[in-house]
């Protein structure tokens, strides 16, 4: 019954402070040992309250609500979308990704603009469906579709909003400013919850009637105003809409600075002033690149990219894009998947020797740092290439092989001890062992300190399966 | 109430008649008790303490809609910062002993990068471009620009700043490597002198990595180009432990010249470096490289640790209050950025360039103050976007409203 108490900061939260409002039951439904592992592992960020089954019921209300306050990031989550793949965006607890991490990867939403013919529609949808890169192991994709309204036509919207939808379960987006054709679209799709885009100064009432009668998530956008953005909040929340995205406007050309300062000053605003008002996801629209045609396709493109990888690093939840082009799309997933890993994770992996596949006392033994991102390269290479090996993670303090070996953490004293604790002599008939093309100085040295015999391998380990098929079995020099 | 009600009590009665009494009074504002009494106990308060949309669902709670905009004007906050970064100058003129054109000055950052309009920064980043005393291996997209000039380190200099527009060079000293070439301190020596005639910026002079031979290489360097104010890459704990650091640093104090502390991206590493400079130099002679991973492969490691010691700079840590600097090239260590790809990701020749303008880009919005760079189009662009992030444009973009409906 108190007054609303200024909220936690996320490293303020202590594990006790959620564990005091849990069941207490220790039922463990959520998988964890006892409620007080659970309450560690939501105030690091690992679980939400949600993960909690017991929790929900009606005898914990009181507690329930509490925890969701506690736990409400000063950026709010927004859903987009349902089922498997509905996007959740915003629900961030930190200014600096150092602070703690940052949650709910930008979402990345390819435009489709009404006035194409179906075939290019078709085409166009499965594109954005199929765009897949394998990073490290996991599948990188593309998040979401923006349904443009071109054609200023409710019929005509509806009829590509309907189509879109049969043929993608990808979250929708429906981009118009016309709220009679914003309804002719939202006819289609009643239960999709799609993001609408986008109420304005000018028609933000009949836009919020809409949000609140299909209960969707609604974009205010305001371009280069934060007032007119807060307003809009303002108002709209007095009006019953929560769940809210703002678009301060994003401009490549010109005052691009003026874009940068926007989502950096709105962010700030949120964590260091409190601005509730601004404490929503924000979504940058790099698609705002094609408005100058007067520049070269290819220059459009160079241009959209460059401004996505900024705002990913600034601040954006959500981004809207047109180009297809492979590499545009591609540092932007590495960049986003990235972004989002946690800081607080080592940068290395345990060493040791894993082993791939079924290696005979033939096979081929490699060594690698223990850098978490050059092991999960190389752990990868091998896998996708089903080769069957041994493969030796040495201590380089978390340095990447290049500087390793500047560094002098990778040396042919360092790969010898490892050759010699993990017991390698025991697993295979041979005495090779295959090191790092990066490596390749050290490879005298370290046929000298190991007895070993020394085949230099690739630079990249994408070259693995190749190196292997010319070199192994290794042929007396 | 009916009589055969009598053996259940009033709370069950209470709650039966409420449909009904809801009925009764729907459209009714105001209902007055008579003869009406109620004990404190029997009363439960219950008000919603969260934002929970299930708990706020209740019509009878709705607010009266608004009908027309409410005002909710944003200030500016006036951020204040107790740190500040030290300006370091790189090159020196004709009229302060040295040769060349002009000179640049980094750092003085008061304020996080790029937030604010009216604190832009002291001085904008600036760009270098690499050029190795030897022929390199590079990946093709970087070969096909240089291959002409590789080999002659002068000449390349020049293409480099004639044709690409560098702010300064970086001469790498990639053959006094032992385990390369082991070319002399005294042929390094020479290498330099070629570039300091070839062309009039500032020079970044980058070692082999070895402590004991650079600190060699950069003893003679500094002698031969004694007064112009080369910043010299770099030095390292590694030099503390081989007892060589002391001689590249009193070399520089001697002969003028700015040092690089380069560290592996650990701010604890760069802080205990940077206090063993502090024994030797001013804090105006070190710029600190806490260096830059490729995109893919950790650039999220650098871009992190270069936004924590800007913002505990500005905090008032004075041991990590130096301008910074990025070796962007590295982006190409990615197999994404130099090798040829299935046809769907694009040709290598856009995506190599792209590669390194995001590493730049990415660790440019960190407060990164120089970049050493390679490809023409990443440098290009990198300058560009500095100059659109430094001018003071208050030009608002009104067709921005516009994308959503625009025909492409």
């Amino acid at each position: 019954m108190s007054e609303r108490e200024p909220k936690k900061n996320i490293k303020e939260i202590s594990p006790i402070d959620v564990y005091k409002l849990l069941p207490k039951t220790n039922c463990r439904e959520c998988g964890e040992a006892n409620c007080m592992a659970f309450a560690t592992r939501v105030v690091n960020g690992e679980l939400n309250v949600d993960n909690c089954p017991p929790v929900a019921k009606e005898e914990y209300r009181t507690s329930y609500e509490k925890l969701l306050r506690l736990m409400a990031p000063p950026v709010k989550t927004v859903t987009v979308g349902t089922g498997d793949r509905a996007i959740k965006i915003g629900g961030k607890y930190v200014l600096y990704r150092h602070e703690f991490t940052y949650h709910n990867p930008t979402p990345i939403a390819l435009d489709v603009s009404d006035d194409l013919s179906d075939a290019e529609r078709d085409e166009r949808v499965r594109a954005i469906g199929n765009f897949t890169y394998n990073y490290i192991g996991r599948e990188l994709r593309l998040d979401a579709i923006a349904i443009r309204s071109t054609q200023h036509d409710p019929a005509t919207f509806a009829s590509a909003v309907n189509a879109v939808a049969a043929q993608t379960d990808l979250p929708l987006i429906l981009c118009t400013y016309d709220a009679a054709i914003m309804a002719a679209g939202l006819a289609h799709i009643k239960d999709l919850c799609p993001l609408l885009y986008a109420a304005t100064k000018d028609n933000w009432k009949d836009m919020a009637e809409l949000a609140l009668r299909y209960r969707c998530p609604l974009v205010v956008s305001a371009p280069y105003d934060i007032s007119a953005l807060r307003s809009l909040t303002k108002t709209l929340n007095e009006y019953g809409v929560t769940d809210i995205v703002l678009d301060p406007g994003t401009s490549v050309e010109p005052n691009l600075a003026g874009t940068i300062h926007n989502f950096s000053q709105i962010r700030r605003a949120v964590f260091q002033q409190h601005d509730e008002l601004l404490g929503y996801p924000l979504v940058g629209t790099p698609i705002t690149a094609w408005l100058s045609p007067e520049l070269s396709r290819e220059l459009i493109q160079w241009k959209e990219a460059c401004i996505t990888s900024m705002l990913i690093s600034r601040y954006a939840d959500l981004l809207i894009l047109h180009s297809m082009e492979g590499w545009v799309l591609l540092p932007q997933l590495i960049w986003r998947f990235n972004t989002y890993t946690d800081p607080r994770k080592p940068v290395s992996v345990d060493t040791g020797i894993r082993t791939f596949g079924t290696p005979d006392k033939n096979a081929p033994v490699l060594i690698t740092t223990n850098y978490a991102l050059t092991y999960f390269t190389v752990e990868s290479d091998i896998k996708s290439a089903n080769i069957d090996c041994y493969l030796i993670v040495v201590d380089t303090g978390g340095n990447s092989v290049e500087s390793a070996v500047a560094g002098r953490y990778l040396t042919a004293d360092s790969m010898a001890m490892a050759l010699k604790d993990n017991h390698v002599p025991d697993l295979v008939d041979h005495r090779w062992l295959i090191i790092p093309g990066l490596a390749a100085r050290l490879s005298g040295e370290t046929e000298e300190a190991s007895g070993w015999r020394v085949l230099v391998g690739p630079k990249d380990s994408s070259g693995l399966a190749g190196f292997l098929k010319t070199y192994w079995p290794p042929k007396e020099r | 109430m009916a009589n055969q009600d009598d053996n259940r009590n009033g709370a069950e009665l209470a709650r039966d008649s409420i449909p009904r009494l809801l009925s009764l009074l729907s459209g009714v504002e105001k209902v007055e008790l008579e003869r009406f009494t109620l004990e404190i106990g029997d009363l439960e308060l219950w008000i919603p303490t969260g934002s929970s949309p299930a708990a706020v669902c209740l019509p009878a709670l709705e607010k009266i809609k608004p009908t027309s905009l409410l005002p909710a004007p944003f200030s500016l906050p006036s951020e204040e910062f107790p740190g500040r970064i030290h300006e370091v100058r790189l090159g020196a003129t004709r009229s302060v002993g040295g040769s060349r054109g002009r000179s640049l000055v980094i750092g003085g950052a008061d304020s996080p990068p790029f937030v604010y309009a009216d604190k832009p920064p002291k001085h904008p980043p600036v760009f270098a471009l690499d050029v190795f005393d030897m022929e390199v291996a590079l990946p093709k997209v970087l070969k096909s620009n240089v291959k002409d000039v590789m080999g002659d380190p002068a000449e390349w200099a020049r293409m480099n700043v004639k044709k690409y527009g560098a702010d300064m060079v970086t001469v790498h000293l990639m053959s006094t490597d032992p385990l390369i070439k082991n070319a002399s301190p005294r042929d390094a020596a020479r290498t330099v002198e070629a570039v300091l005639q070839a062309v009039d910026v500032p020079l970044i002079i980058g070692g082999c990595g070895d402590p004991h031979k650079d600190a060699l290489v950069f003893k003679e360097v500094a002698e031969i180009a004694d007064g112009e104010r080369l910043l010299l890459n770099s030095v390292t704990l590694d030099m503390t432990e081989a007892k060589t650091l002391e001689t590249v640093t009193k070399a520089a104090k001697e002969h003028g010249h700015a040092v690089l502390g380069f560290t592996g991206l650990e701010l604890n590493k760069a802080k205990e470096l940077n206090r063993r400079l502090y024994e030797y130099l001013p804090p105006e002679d070190i710029v600190m490289d806490l260096t830059t991973v490729a995109l893919g492969y950790g650039l999220e490691y650098s871009f992190t640790i270069h936004e924590r010691a800007r913002y505990a700079a500005l905090m008032g840590d004075q041991e990590l209050q130096h301008p910074t600097i990025s070796a962007s090239t590295n982006a190409w260590a990615a197999r994404e950025a130099w090798m040829q790809m299935d046809e769907k990701y694009g040709p290598r020749e856009l995506r190599g360039p792209l590669w390194e303008t995001i590493n730049a880009l990415t660790l440019l919005l960190a407060g990164v103050d120089i970049f050493m760079m390679m490809h023409p189009a990443a440098i290009r662009t990198c300058k560009d976007t500095v100059n659109m992030l430094t001018q003071n444009e208050t030009t608002v973009p009104d067709q921005l409203l516009h994308w959503a409906t625009m025909k492409i």
